[in-house]
């Protein structure tokens, strides 16, 4: 009964996202299965249509390249994080969070003005003599991951960060005085300890990849199609709203599996309270 | 501590260096070529120019869309913040498997990707008149920016001992008053963080934008996006470094109040 009050300061919010965010997206999952007519037929495209399969093929393609890369340099940035004196380890940060909060755009923008045809690399390396003809190093796949890396490493960096911070120091000071190598500490101790952390780090990257917009339609330059930038295409240009939201009730639906699949291994709640701050 | 006792290798030290090269230098880039003296996007040939930050500043479009974003990214902001700070104070007081449920329902704006929001937005809105509002994408915004808010917000409250409250209440406080006097204040630098963070996701947004605005509201993002993909020149540069210096100033804000809450 005293707690009536308090529920009271949950129902603005809740209202709030359930009128204007969940009913939304379920609409969308709604239209899937009415428009064109009711029905699984647009999921029936799944089998049997070459340009669906193509995009899908292509997204996951490039989303585990971004996660494997993303994870890579990551680790070593958390790596050096944990094992920094507290002043580096101040540094090291901001490189990773100040990333983190610039715009989107501005920094596809950037990646634009340096990868272009005339832009900042191929004309230094034309002018340095390495190359007669600029290099394809944007509007293209290529360009994609760069952008997408840059983009998911700090996302990659949090999970990580958490995980190895936890390693107690004590483990790899025995494991050396017990005359292991530096390299055998880190791979067998060191490494094993931080896995749960790089788990949880490659399930984040993988799902906010999946969905991934800006960073691929600007980088991309329309050639090559994602599984977002081809629902806005359905949309917005061709009005095919069946195939579209379908692809988007898939989008989700493999956001929510993969998240339930790796729920067993990692704290969820954990992962995202680390992720916005 | 850790250092000391293990260093890391030259491999790790090496990769660990490229890596914050990559992450940090590519955005650095466009502070020169903002300043280029040239027309087109380059770095400076013979001296530096703040024409293009003159463009920027005394275009009326790019004005327009600046000044309608940061009213936008405003009222976002307090949406969010009210919302989130209330429901995040709630669920902790409550502390149920049913506050966890909502809780996890707040999180879902960072989850579903936004072109799946976007695309239900852009269907749902067009009966209720909200397409090309500003009503409506604040309310677009305020939405996805709660779980930022419920997200500090709780780590706040995780930091508050439960029996002030208990003490507040026992004593005869109403409800509104413990709020007021007594868990408020103290969570306020979470309050903040979580709002600097809505503020910025709002400025920042443009998946929502692209479907549930087109004309009447041209939010910074949007016009940045079509300079992108229509006329790259160096005023885009212009508007990115004054973009970055914005968020770095919030990011700044954020640090110098994290500190004195730890004080």
């Amino acid at each position: 009964m005293r707690l009536a009050g308090w529920w009271l300061l949950i129902l603005p919010a809740l209202l709030l996202v359930l009128v204007f965010y969940v009913a939304p997206i379920l609409q969308v999952l709604a239209i899937s299965v009415t428009e064109p007519e009711p029905g699984l037929a647009n999921y029936e495209r799944l089998l049997t249509s070459e340009g669906v399969q193509r995009v899908i093929l292509t997204t996951l393609r490039i989303c585990l390249i971004t996660t494997f890369f993303a994870l890579l340099l990551g680790y070593a940035i958390a790596y050096a994080i944990t094992l920094a004196s507290p002043r580096a380890r101040a540094w090291w940060m901001m490189a990773v969070l100040v990333p983190l909060w610039i715009s989107v755009l501005v920094r596809a923008f950037a990646w634009v003005t340096l990868l272009r045809r005339q832009g900042l690399v191929n004309n230094t390396l034309m002018q340095a003599g390495v190359i007669t003809e600029p290099l394809p190093l944007v509007w293209n796949e290529f360009g994609i991951l760069v952008g997408m890396v840059h983009y998911m490493v700090p996302f990659a960096v949090l999970p990580m960060l958490a995980a190895m911070r936890e390693i107690d120091p004590r483990l790899l000071a025995a494991a050396r005085g017990l005359g292991a190598t530096r390299a055998q500490v880190f791979r067998q101790v060191f490494l094993p300890l931080s896995m749960p952390g790089v788990i949880a780090a490659g399930v984040l990257v993988f799902i906010f990849s999946l969905g991934f917009y800006i960073t691929p339609a600007i980088l991309g330059g329309g050639k090559t199609l994602m599984v977002a930038e081809w629902i806005s295409l359905q949309i917005l240009d061709l009005i095919r709203w069946g195939l579209g939201t379908m692809m988007a009730t898939m989008l989700v639906l493999t956001i929510i599996v993969t998240l339930l699949v790796f729920s067993r291994i990692v704290d969820l709640r954990r992962m995202f309270g680390t992720g916005g701050a | 501590m850790m250092h000391g006792t293990h260093g890391a290798g030259p491999w790790g030290r090496g990769l660990a260096w490229v890596t914050a090269l990559y992450l940090v230098l590519p955005i650095l880039i466009v502070l020169p070529v903002a300043l280029t003296d040239q027309r087109f996007l380059s770095l400076p040939k013979e001296a530096l120019s703040l024409q293009h930050f003159r463009t920027v500043l005394t275009s009326p479009e790019w004005l327009g869309s600046i000044w309608q974003s940061f009213l936008i990214a405003l009222a976002a902001t307090v949406l969010s913040v009210v919302a989130g700070t209330l429901c995040a104070i709630g669920c902790w007081r409550i502390s149920r498997r049913s506050t966890d449920v909502i809780r996890l329902l707040m999180l879902l704006p960072l989850i579903i990707p936004s072109i799946v929001y976007a695309i239900g937005l852009y269907r749902y809105f067009g009966p209720l008149g909200l397409l090309d509002r500003f009503l409506g994408v604040v309310i677009a915004h305020g939405v996805t920016g709660i779980p930022y808010v419920v997200i500090t917000v709780s780590t706040a409250l995780a930091a508050f001992d439960p029996r002030l409250e208990q003490a507040a209440r026992g004593m005869g406080a109403s409800l509104s008053q413990t709020l007021r006097w007594v868990i408020l204040p103290r969570i306020m630098p979470g309050i903040v963080s979580g709002a600097i963070f809505a503020f910025i996701h709002s400025w920042d947004e443009l998946v929502l934008v692209l479907f549930i605005a087109s004309r009447d509201v041209f939010t910074l993002p949007r016009r940045i996006w079509d300079g992108i993909n229509e006329n790259l020149d160096p005023a885009m540069a212009a508007v990115a470094v004054l973009l970055i210096a914005f968020t770095l100033v919030l990011l700044l804000a954020d640090r110098a109040l994290r500190r004195r809450a730890e004080n």
